[in-house]
């Protein structure tokens, strides 16, 4: 098990105050919040924070904490000496963390479990319980392809659950989910009785998937529609053309127009999201110009030049 | 055979924009008790169609706004006005993102 340093993950000096530390897991949990950051490892060090700050910010955890001394780092390997806590009395069940079953191992040597909830079956024998589950949620990533066509996702979904020995254990599970087709980012799909366990005869909770797509290479959604940027040469975009767009759904044939300008959007309509009122795809022109590089390609540029008398600055004044 | 194929297949409902969930279903869904929704009704976290709490409809976007606003809360003690202002502008934080993300490539 590695030793965790509580104070250099808060940003606080070994000797700050009480006050201090407040101050700084919430300026830390505000820029690390999942809901707020858009950081990759946000989840990960806002964990990491709730479980220094649960640490810190207890005068009887940290006393306990700081007892084991300054000279561990960060990282290293660590197991807590026998008699570590001698002395030490925890109020409260050892500690009142919320979501404490989810803090390191470092954490539970130290202070244990007490905070995970052995629920209603602590009292059992006495008299019966029947609860329903909690309804869970999770995210499914899907590919945008997979709102076209339906999909069949299998996914993993961690969760802990009290082990014969009393203590939470993390326990995987897999789940094979049909993807309907024309779901959409942000949406939610619901598995009936695939939530937290039921307690005696209660019916389990149900599961809720809330999808994301994968950011795709040349696509981008918003809500029902569909949006790619097509390059197109000058001579396609100024005599107009028909040329192949690919979609979510295979390829279309396009007629630009003639005289398109770039930034154009054109629309197809119904080939964006599938759903009772479709979404639509827009194609958004981009000219791209050629290099001009051989003496052929240059004396077009300037056959170009002298056809035209055109100047693209006139709104600048000039 | 693989693990997946002894799998059963799990079809589940999808809460669409046409489908308009009650209190009762918030609540469940939330894992919230009706009067901290009927609070972040009042503070505008999610928006209710209907007259009083008993006919109250919602979106089923407002099951991720609501669950945000009571992370929010229970992580960074934010008030349900203060929950609605940072929802709002996360959402917009997001859809600038996004443009910018188009801009970028």
């Amino acid at each position: 098990m590695e030793y965790k340093d509580y104070y250099t993950i808060m940003g606080v000096e070994r000797d700050a105050t009480q006050d201090e530390i407040k101050r700084a897991y919430r300026r830390l949990a505000r820029k690390y919040h999942p809901d707020v950051s858009d950081q990759p490892d946000a989840e990960a060090r806002f964990k990491e924070l709730g479980e220094a700050y649960e640490v810190l910010k207890d005068p009887e955890k940290r006393t306990a904490y700081d007892q084991l001394g300054a000279n561990w780092r960060a990282g290293q390997e660590f197991n807590p000496p026998p008699d570590w806590d001698q002395g030490f009395e925890f109020h409260g069940g050892g500690f009142t963390g919320a979501d404490a079953e989810q803090f390191s191992d470092f954490f539970s040597s130290l202070f244990g479990q007490g905070g995970f909830d052995a629920g209603p079956a602590a009292g059992y024998g006495r008299r019966e319980f029947h609860a329903h589950g909690q309804d869970t949620h999770a995210k499914i990533l899907i590919e945008l392809e997979d709102a076209y066509h339906g999909a069949t996702k299998t996914l993993t979904l961690k969760h802990s659950e009290l082990g014969a020995d009393g203590r939470p254990v993390i326990k995987e599970r897999m789940l094979n989910v049909r993807i309907p087709k024309g779901v959409r980012q942000g949406q939610h799909i619901r598995l009936a009785k695939q939530g937290g366990a039921g307690i005696g005869s209660g019916e389990a909770g149900d599961l809720y998937l809330e999808v994301e797509f994968q950011p795709h290479r040349f696509y981008h959604v918003e809500e029902k529609d569909v949006f790619v940027d097509l390059p197109v040469t000058p001579w396609e975009a100024a005599m107009g053309a028909v040329i192949s767009v690919p979609t979510p759904a295979g390829k279309v044939e396009l007629k630009v127009p003639p005289n398109s300008s770039g930034g154009r959007k054109l629309r197809l309509k119904n080939r964006g999201i599938p759903a009772k009122t479709p979404g639509d795809l827009y194609v958004v022109l981009q000219i791209a110009l050629p290099k001009a590089e051989t003496e052929a390609e240059r004396s077009a540029y300037a056959e170009f030049k002298q056809a035209f008398d055109f100047n693209p600055r006139t709104s600048l004044g000039i | 055979m693989t693990k997946n194929d002894l799998l059963s297949l799990i079809i589940g409902e999808v809460l669409d924009d046409g489908m308009e969930l009650t209190l009762a279903d918030l609540c469940k869904a939330c894992q919230l008790p009706a009067e901290r929704v009927i609070e972040f009704v009042e503070q505008g976290v999610v928006e209710a169609q209907g007259n009083s709490p008993s006919h109250w409809r919602f979106q089923s976007v407002s099951i991720r706004r609501l669950r945000c606003a009571r992370h929010l809360q229970h992580d960074l003690g934010i008030n349900a006005a203060g929950a609605a202002l940072a929802l709002d502008l996360l959402e917009e934080v997001q859809r600038l993102r996004q443009k910018l993300r188009r801009f970028e490539q």
